[in-house]
Formats: structure tokens, C-alpha cells, sequence
């Protein structure tokens, strides 16, 4: 069996993406259009939240995935900080515009939500809050890798950025269970079945997450791509201005 | 078409729409930048390999 490691090599991982990338599109379009209209369409009101419940479809993956996106780019930045492959460094960096994205979606949809519901569109809540903290890490994270010209130091200081946000990440991930004082309820995912949502809403959820991983998966194989060719591109007009 | 959404159809529907937006919006700049970063890529390799 072929060891991970093999597609640390930049060749390697624009094959096996090239070929990967069509099929987890497709996937991706499929679960995410189907997930979206089965709980847009084919779902009934909640009694308490009447149609806002289904902004749920929208809301828990794109906060899920704002979380693990960030854990994800985590796990490539130790990979650069420990192995120094420059391939684990771009998939953290194309993967950030993605969890930035994903983070807005919450926050937005979210305070669409929380104005009628709770009655206000913002309160000051420990996961709200730490969700916030988490998006202006985000930006902070593009800005530092846009700031700096060298590609090695780019990696160092955003890998130790993101292993400072992650902080943050978990605390928007645990907000709710370390913190009573706050307005959002607990997790509409668990493995208790007394405690999450309602199937007749479960289902569709869970096809509407899968579609937000297989969507973030193929978004990070394109972008990581245009990431190694950018770096590849700029090491080859270094080496022509050497030349000339 | 739409299904009945009662009192909060701009809530449901303006949480649709900005979220759609977004992900058409980051998708469309991802495979644009791809298409320009493969060409722009090639150029320069063509003209490393003509210099030698």
C-alpha cells in the first residue's frame, strides 16, 4: 500500500487529485442540491420555530465544517511544521477561504435566524462570540500569507497563527457545554437520539452535511493545485530574473 | 413552487439566497483562478524550456 507521504510530492497529489476531482464534484453537487431541496421543499414546520427551521439545513454544516475546517488546517500545519512538506502548508492556505466562507454562512444565517426566534440578531454569547473570534482569524490567516513574500516564512507564521486559532475553534466548538449563560442551545447533532433533532429533519441534515464536506474536499483539490502551480510559477521567474 | 413559509419567508429565503450566493460566488473565483494560474503556468514553463 502507497504511504501517505507519497502525495507530499506536488506531482503526485495534481494526478490522484486530477483524476478524485470530477467524481467528488459531482458527489458534491449532487448531496448538496438534494440535501438543500429535500429540507427546503419536502419538509414540514417545526411547532416552536414554524419555517425558520429550515435555515438548519444551511446553518449547522456551515458551522460544523468553519470548525473542522480549521482543525483540518491544524493537523497540515503541524504536518509543515514537523515533515516541512510544502504540499500539507498550501492545502492549509487553500483551505482557508473555504472555512472563512463557511463561518460567514453560520454567523449570517444564524443572526437571520436569532432575530425572530431569540429576538435579537446579535447577543454577545460564548459561542457567537468565539465564532466571531474564529472568522477574524480566518482573515488574519489570508492576510499573513498575502503579507509575506518568502513562501517558507509564510508557512512558519501562519502555522503558529493557526495552532493559537484553534484555541478558538474548540472553544466554538464547546462554548455551549462550558457555559450555561449563553442563548444558544446545545448541539441539533448527537449521538443520543433523546437529543438531537427530530428525524423527519435528521436525514436531510445529515445528506446537506455530507454535501458541505464533499464540497469543501473538491473546492481544497482545486485550490491546492492552483497553489502548487502559483509556487511553481514564482520559483521560475525567480530562477529567469537569476538568469537574465 | 415555494413552499408556504408563513410569517418568516424573508428570514427563510434571505438565509437561502446569501448562503447560495457565497458558495457560487467562492466556487466561480476557485475554478477562474485554476484556469488562469494553469495557463499563466505554462507560459512561463514553454519559455523556460525554449531558454534552456
Amino acid at each position: 500500500m502507497a504511504s501517505i507521504w507519497e502525495y507530499a510530492n506536488p506531482k503526485k497529489f495534481i494526478a490522484t487529485t486530477d483524476r478524485l476531482l470530477p467524481w467528488v464534484s459531482v458527489l458534491a453537487v449532487a448531496a448538496l442540491v438534494g440535501g438543500l431541496i429535500w429540507g427546503f421543499f419536502f419538509t414540514p414546520d417545526d411547532y416552536k420555530q414554524g419555517s425558520t427551521v429550515k435555515i438548519i439545513y444551511l446553518h449547522v454544516p456551515a458551522a460544523l465544517m468553519a470548525i473542522n475546517i480549521w482543525i483540518m488546517m491544524l493537523v497540515a500545519s503541524l504536518v509543515w511544521i514537523v515533515r516541512r512538506h510544502h504540499v500539507s502548508a498550501l492545502a492549509a492556505r487553500a483551505a482557508a477561504p473555504v472555512g472563512a466562507m463557511m463561518t460567514v454562512i453560520a454567523l449570517v444565517t444564524g443572526a437571520i435566524w436569532g432575530q425572530p426566534m431569540w429576538g435579537t440578531w446579535w447577543e454577545w454569547d460564548p459561542r457567537l462570540t468565539s465564532f466571531l473570534i474564529l472568522f477574524l482569524f480566518y482573515l488574519g490567516y489570508m492576510a499573513l500569507w498575502a503579507a509575506i513574500e518568502n513562501d517558507d516564512t509564510a508557512a512558519d507564521l501562519t502555522s503558529i497563527l493557526c495552532l493559537v486559532g484553534s484555541v478558538f475553534a474548540l472553544l466554538s466548538r464547546y462554548a455551549v457545554n462550558f457555559w450555561n449563560q449563553g442563548l444558544h442551545q446545545g448541539a441539533s447533532l448527537s449521538m443520543d437520539k433523546e437529543e438531537h433533532v427530530a428525524d423527519v429533519f435528521y436525514y436531510p441534515l445529515l445528506l446537506c452535511i455530507a454535501g458541505f464536506i464533499l464540497l469543501f474536499i473538491a473546492l481544497v483539490f482545486l485550490r491546492t493545485q492552483t497553489e502548487i502551480r502559483a509556487r511553481r510559477m514564482r520559483a521560475l521567474l525567480a530562477r529567469e530574473r537569476l538568469g537574465q | 413552487m415555494i413552499p408556504e413559509l408563513g410569517k418568516y419567508q424573508v428570514e427563510v429565503l434571505s438565509s437561502y439566497v446569501v448562503s447560495i450566493l457565497l458558495i457560487v460566488a467562492l466556487v466561480a473565483v476557485s475554478v477562474i483562478r485554476s484556469r488562469k494560474m494553469r495557463a499563466q503556468l505554462d507560459d512561463v514553463e514553454n519559455r523556460s524550456r525554449k531558454n534552456g
